[in-house]
């Protein structure tokens, strides 16, 4: 009998800690399955954050670094200026990458940094039990915005993929989703893209993954994936926005000046092509 | 004939770092030690190492923690309200015990303070300085050769125990010039060590991390930690006493204060007056027996490395000497451990110039006389 859906090598077999219906571990899946595929596992090095995430050096069966938050991709460099043929990815939350973070992703991805970053964007806080994160909606709930995030008190929602795209270090960035089975293997596709830049030394690649958190978000596991698409995919829209080809260029060299316009994410699938500027209110 | 040559300090820190095998630095600019990085720049690529300027010196030792998790020697260099920064990551770099070299060449503080020398932040290097119980351990060199000594031995020390050294300095050592001599071979790095994260073909993954999300696996963690601190503090002191064992007052100073009370010790002799200088090599574990002894009148004088003691014997009946500690820092942090050690056996006194102001010879023979009249009085 041909073993049609098994754990992929690239996971350990330590049950994962995730609350029901989160999709940390779909994600965890994704990136084990493309360590696989491309037969990496053995040379790379992951580094886990701080975060609902911050156990992924259990679970990942390669070797591994846990980073203080949201120094990652600064323990990723270290690492990688060490080992420059080895494989060198960060798995981050949108409190560690965006917000206390946001110096180290922006000089990694301005630097070029051969690195990977699987970034996981929950608009929350999931750890510390639900607080605002930088990503959080307008008008979403948190435990630290009660009555919802506002604009003029709590600033406005960041884009990651679109902040870094201004950048010309970046050989490739997308953002994608898990909240049904199609988007899920697109955003595989993304993650194997992504690591598939490094592999070719074309420099910094980030994969923005919109995730849910139904715990802090008060939802059930079917209302949180519903949730995301509704409002996160709307304010965050999906599609890659830098190719190693869009970028036309080499690994080390600047690109283009035409590469530095605003981007428009080309689509994978059919949803989120119009980016929104604003989430949904009232929620 | 072993090479002399005429350098800075700033630059011997990163050729002694280079001849001590190291070929990964991360930092950031900030003055009084911009030569360290400025010269590693330059330095590393010849001998194909690298050099990476971080955005700031949180991703300095962040680098440098995922650089030493992969196996390799490295280091960084800032001045105080760079390592302030760098706490977080030291605290963590200490929990996951990796190994580095961390130089800081201390300026005047609090805050933005001044960019002159400074003793200020011996409390931040001795006593932890991040979150949670762990212990760094600090070297002073208190001339270029003992910069290139030390460096010799930061990095072997850092190996053996898993964990980091901080090189403490400061602004005179800094950008002082002297000849040095350079070490007959340079040292050779040594191979990843198993645990490093190097990709795991042909064995299990490893795993560098500091979180023990139990209580009682933290305390064992802690336990584990302290077993350690207590053999580096058996193992590793180091310190230079000259002229104690007839000393009526012995100066105790570090780093290029050293140098001033040596000056002092020598102006008061050709008075007749019998000064004596204790030297802590080793900041942490800081030499608390030897003065000990010197106060009770048993001490011996001489250089004593790891531990041993050296040089003459002691005193025999006579009481042990009164102590002055003197620092660049305003109200003294060294001075506490001085107090420690002697334990109320002797009086300790204190004197310190801060903010940059570095004390001369003169001003430390005028406390030592007015020290004697008071005890005549
Ligand atoms: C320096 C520091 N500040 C704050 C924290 C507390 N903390 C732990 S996880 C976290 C937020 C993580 O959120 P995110 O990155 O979005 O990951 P998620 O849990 O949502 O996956 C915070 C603030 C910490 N560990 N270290
Ligand atoms: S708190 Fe949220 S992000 Fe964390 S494991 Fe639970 S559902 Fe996932
Ligand atoms: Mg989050």
């Amino acid at each position: 009998m041909r073993q049609i859906f098994g754990r992929p090598a690239s996971l350990t077999d330590v049950p994962m800690h995730y609350c029901p219906g989160c999709t940390h571990g779909i994600i965890h899946r994704l990136v084990a399955e493309v360590m696989d595929e491309l037969g990496i596992r053995e040379k790379t090095i992951g580094i886990a954050s701080v975060g609902c995430s911050v156990f992924a050096y259990e679970y990942f069966n390669c070797d591994m670094q846990q980073a203080s938050h949201g120094r990652a991709p600064a323990v990723a460099t270290g690492i990688k200026r060490v080992w420059p043929d080895r494989v060198v990815f960060t798995y981050q939350g949108d409190g560690d990458l965006a917000s206390i973070g946001a110096g180290e992703i922006v000089h990694a991805a301005a630097r070029g940094e051969n690195i990977t970053v699987i970034f996981v964007n929950n608009a929350v806080y999931g750890m510390t039990g639900g607080q605002m994160a930088p990503t959080t909606l307008l008008g979403q709930k948190t435990t630290t915005t009660p009555l919802g995030r506002e604009a003029r008190r709590n600033g406005m929602p960041v884009r990651v993929v679109e902040l870094l795209s201004q950048l010309d270090g970046p050989a490739y960035l997308a953002r994608v989703s898990v909240h049904n089975p199609k988007m899920v293997n697109t955003a595989k596709r993304a993650i194997r893209a992504a690591f598939q830049a490094q592999l070719d030394g074309r420099g910094f690649s980030l994969v923005e993954v919109l995730s849910t958190c139904p715990t802090n978000w008060g939802l059930t596991p079917v209302e949180a994936l519903k949730w995301l698409e509704d409002n996160m995919i709307p304010y965050y829209p999906l599609g890659e926005v830098r190719t190693p080809s869009s970028a036309s260029r080499q690994a080390g060299v600047p690109a283009a000046a035409s590469t530095a316009t605003a981007p428009t994410p080309a689509a994978f699938g059919a949803t989120g092509t119009a980016p929104a500027t604003r989430g949904k209110e009232g929620e | 004939m072993p090479e002399r040559v005429l350098m800075k300090g700033n630059e011997a820190v990163g050729e002694a770092a280079i001849q001590a095998g190291c070929r990964y630095f991360f930092g950031y600019p900030i003055t009084p030690q911009n030569e360290v990085p400025e010269y590693m720049a330059r330095r590393l690529p010849e001998v194909g190492g690298v050099y990476l300027q971080a955005e700031s010196e949180v991703a300095a030792i962040n680098m440098v923690y995922g650089a030493a998790g992969a196996g390799v020697r490295v280091m960084t260099s800032s001045s105080s309200p760079g390592i302030s920064l760098m706490q977080e990551g030291i605290s963590y770099i200490c929990g996951a015990e990796l190994p580095c070299v961390i130089v800081n060449m201390v300026r005047g503080g609090p805050g933005l303070g001044s960019i002159q020398p400074a003793q200020s932040d011996y409390f931040q290097a001795t006593k932890g300085g991040g979150h949670g119980d762990y212990r760094l351990i600090v070297l002073a060199p208190s001339s270029l050769q003992e910069i290139f000594d030390l460096m010799g031995l930061a990095f072997p020390l850092a190996e053996k125990y898993r964990n980091p050294v901080m090189i403490l300095g400061d602004g005179v050592l800094g950008q002082m010039m002297e000849p040095v001599v350079l070490p007959d071979e340079p040292a050779q790095a040594p191979p990843p060590p198993p645990w490093a994260t190097t990709g795991c073909q042909g064995r299990r993954p490893n795993v560098i991390n500091s979180l023990y999300i139990e209580a009682d696996a933290c305390e064992a963690h802690n336990r584990r930690l302290q077993a350690k601190y207590d053999e580096i503090a058996r193992k590793e002191v180091r310190y230079e006493a000259l002229n104690t064992s007839d000393a009526e007052v012995v100066l105790v100073a570090y780093g290029s204060v050293a140098r001033v009370c040596h000056s002092a010790m020598e102006l008061a002799r050709a008075e007749g007056i019998k000064v004596g200088l204790f030297r802590p090599i080793t900041l942490w574990p800081f030499p608390s027996q030897a003065l000990a002894q010197i106060a009770a009148g048993t001490g011996e004088t001489g250089v004593a490395g790891a531990s041993g003691t050296a040089g003459a014997p002691g005193r025999g009946d006579s009481p042990g000497p009164a102590f002055l500690t003197v620092e660049m820092s305003a109200g003294g942090q060294m001075v506490e451990d001085v107090r420690l050690a002697v334990n109320g056996l002797r009086p300790v006194h204190f004197y310190g110039r801060s903010g940059g102001v570095v004390p001369t010879p003169h001003e430390v023979l005028e406390q030592i006389r007015a020290l004697r009249k008071a005890v005549a009085a």
